[in-house]
């Protein structure tokens, strides 16, 4: 039990951090806040998991990586081709110029559903394709550059090129991506339609859940041997190197998790949000997601998880509010945590509630009900 | 060839080249501040964008001004160096203030300064609004002349052409002629000598980041003539001028100027034989496979990193 505890939560503190998010996400925020704020929630959680795997990548690789909106986005859109394919059935559509292809490519002249669509009429591709797509992608490019030893600040500068390639490539082939509106109308999943208010109560409910999953996989990944590699790595790669390791592999494999962990909460956003738009794939929100992980906490994958959050929340407050304002807090938040906290809200969390371990206290408090695993819990005590 | 002749195809490429050059101007004086920056300190500037908006507001400013005085004529050169002073005050501060509690963290200066694009990006907003606004030129730059019927070429692309051979040359003299470039040299190479025998670093440092803001003003006062300026001008340029930094190998005074002729020529030629995105899209994605194959970028010297 305490190996399972170690490997996939983080110890016993981290078991209880992510039972408070646990009971946050899937419990706390379903019961108070009504559907339109949970469908927000609902976003920014698709957002946390790619704070999330930043923390990976960056926190604990030191690889930066300016282009997650890109995996992010990619991972919505073939989600998006599905549904966008399932929506546009010749009955439906029969107003076209030609029925039974999407919308947009009827708008621009397209006659047949284009070769690379065509794999996104049946589902398990598509789920295949939402993991595979962007790790493969994450793969050539991973591959590409550290097998040739480029890290550090080149990585971040080729990844975010790639990054604002592949959000003018969208924007420019309107025919076959909806350009810059992105794939709209989205209907139904299977027959089962996701525009209804239960579906989006089961759709925030599978999104959160994965989002645990997500945290519980990434901490075993951490708690490996190859997580101890990973630091290693970041602050003495060439002394990993000269140990015998294979640096470029780790690295790449890293960066093809990070890719799948984005890809999968941009799946999640396409059927929550109901449409895909290059406004997720560029260097702006790539960078956004940046800091994300950066105010939650570059090594807490908890504290990215409560960074995606507070920051979104704070932007939509604000941006309804106060939109000139939006800017210079958020620029002035990028300057903030890097200068003053560079360990995030975790980093001020570790410091100041050193006296108060939340841990030790419930199980002091409860320590009758849970006897038994308070024993187990606290057996290094 | 795409249903042109051949004299036509030869024309096409005269002025599409021309107006590249107009591009490669404008990158090249980018890049050079960029190239100072981080090829020669290995800070990643996302704000170089904003530094250039703030060269070209101050022209546009001027050049209401001058309106006012009536001095249209004669008022460009002094914009010009007014933009370089106050881009480089700006810099100057901003290093005081930010970049030099960051030299040991790469990564987190690129975060920073893209906070610092961010606040300034809404400065300009709220300070000029979010239209976009553009300068009142004085007539000798107005027009074009034609060498042959068939061939237009703008009198402003060969005046900003010429600015950025000036700064070009400036640049290279500064660096590798005088005194001050041999202490930034000397910095970049080996802190902890240059340190021993008596080079105030820390000043150098200073100047370096503040000189290169200062050529990014000068980018902008030259932007002003091709194009008209709005908040996030600038941000448009950033990316393009990292490639074009990275792609000449970040050390290498040469390969910055090859590789912005290279990335503009592309870019404005194949943007009139495909679509303007085609051709960008094409353009960076040679720059980034020829970068995959070979990272250290055209020009530069064998070392990793």
């Amino acid at each position: 039990m305490t190996v399972i505890l170690d490997k996939c939560f983080g110890g016993k503190q981290g078991a209880v951090n992510l039972a408070i998010l646990a009971i946050l996400l899937l419990v706390i925020f379903p019961l108070w806040l009504d559907l339109f704020r949970l469908g927000l929630i609902g976003k920014y959680v698709t957002y946390a998991f790619v704070a999330v795997s930043l923390v990976l990548l960056w926190g604990n690789g030191g690889i930066l990586s300016l282009g997650q909106g890109m995996f992010f986005g990619l991972g919505g859109y073939c989600m998006a081709m599905f549904l966008k394919l399932e929506a546009s059935d010749p009955i439906s559509t029969k107003i076209q110029t030609t029925p039974g292809i999407p919308d947009f490519m009827d708008w621009n002249q397209i006659t047949e559903i284009p070769w690379f669509w065509q794999p996104f009429k049946s589902f398990p591709l598509t789920v295949f394709f939402v993991l595979a797509v962007p790790t493969f992608l994450a793969f050539i490019i991973g591959y590409a550059m550290f097998k040739r030893r480029v890290g550090g600040v080149y990585f971040a500068i080729i990844t975010q090129a790639i990054a604002l390639i592949l959000s003018i490539l969208i924007v420019g082939q309107q025919g076959y991506t909806g350009g810059v509106n992105g794939i709209t109308d989205l209907k139904t999943l299977l027959g089962w339609d996701i525009r209804t208010d239960s579906a989006k109560y089961v759709l925030y409910f599978i999104n959160a859940s994965l989002l645990i999953g997500v945290i519980i996989l990434s901490n075993y990944v951490l708690s490996s041997k190859f997580g101890m590699l990973l630091l290693a790595m970041r602050d003495k790669e060439e002394r990993v190197r000269f140990s015998g390791y294979d640096v470029s592999s780790f690295k790449i494999f890293i960066f093809c998790y990070a890719a799948m962990i984005s890809a999968i909460g941009g799946a999640m956003f396409t059927l929550q949000i109901g449409f895909m738009s290059p406004s997720f794939v560029g260097i702006v929100p790539s960078i956004e997601m940046v800091i994300f992980a950066a105010v939650g906490g570059r090594m807490s994958l908890i504290g990215a998880v409560y960074g995606a959050l507070l920051v979104n929340f704070g932007k939509t407050m604000f941006s309804e509010n106060f939109p000139e304002l939006w800017l210079f807090l958020m620029g002035g938040l990028f300057i903030a945590v890097v200068m003053f906290f560079p360990d995030g809200l975790a980093g001020v969390y570790r410091d100041h509630a050193k006296n108060f371990n939340l841990a030790d206290w419930l199980i002091a408090r409860y320590t009758k009900w849970f006897k038994k695993d308070a024993n187990m819990l606290g057996d290094k005590v | 060839m795409f249903g042109y002749s051949m004299e036509e195809v030869g024309n096409i490429v005269v002025m599409q080249g021309f107006s590249g050059l107009s591009l490669f101007s404008v990158l090249l004086l980018m890049a050079l501040g960029l190239a100072i920056i981080f090829g020669q300190m290995g800070v990643i500037n996302m704000a170089h964008g904003e530094f250039m908006t703030v060269g070209a507001y101050t022209t546009v400013f001027l050049s209401k001004m001058a309106v006012e005085f009536d001095i249209v004529n004669s008022y460009f050169v002094f914009a010009i160096i007014a933009a370089f002073i106050l881009a480089f005050f700006i810099g100057y501060f901003v290093e005081y203030a930010l970049i030099r509690h960051l030299y040991k963290r790469p990564l987190d200066t690129l975060l920073a300064t893209w906070g610092l694009s961010l606040v300034m990006q809404q400065i300009f907003r709220s300070t000029f609004g979010a239209k976009e606004v553009s300068a009142e030129l004085p007539e000798w730059l107005l027009g074009s002349f034609k060498p042959t019927p068939d061939i237009d070429i703008p009198i402003n692309g060969v005046f900003v052409m010429g600015l950025a051979l000036i700064v070009t040359v400036g640049v290279y003299l500064f660096m590798f002629r005088s005194r001050g470039g041999l202490r930034i040299r000397a910095t970049v190479q080996n802190r902890m000598m240059a340190g021993a025998v008596g080079i105030n670093t820390q000043k150098v440092d200073r100047l370096t980041f503040a000189l290169g803001c200062g050529i990014a003003g000068v980018a902008g006062a030259a932007f002003t003539t091709i194009a008209s300026t709005g908040p996030t001008t600038g941000s448009l340029y950033i990316v393009d001028s990292f490639m074009v930094v990275v792609f000449g190998g970040a050390a290498s005074l040469m390969g910055t100027i090859a590789s912005a002729f290279g990335i503009a020529q592309a870019q404005s030629i194949l943007q009139f034989f495909m679509t303007s995105s085609m051709g960008k899209v094409s353009t960076l994605m040679t720059i980034v496979i020829i970068l995959m194959m070979r990272p250290e970028g055209l020009f530069a010297s064998k070392v990793r990193k």
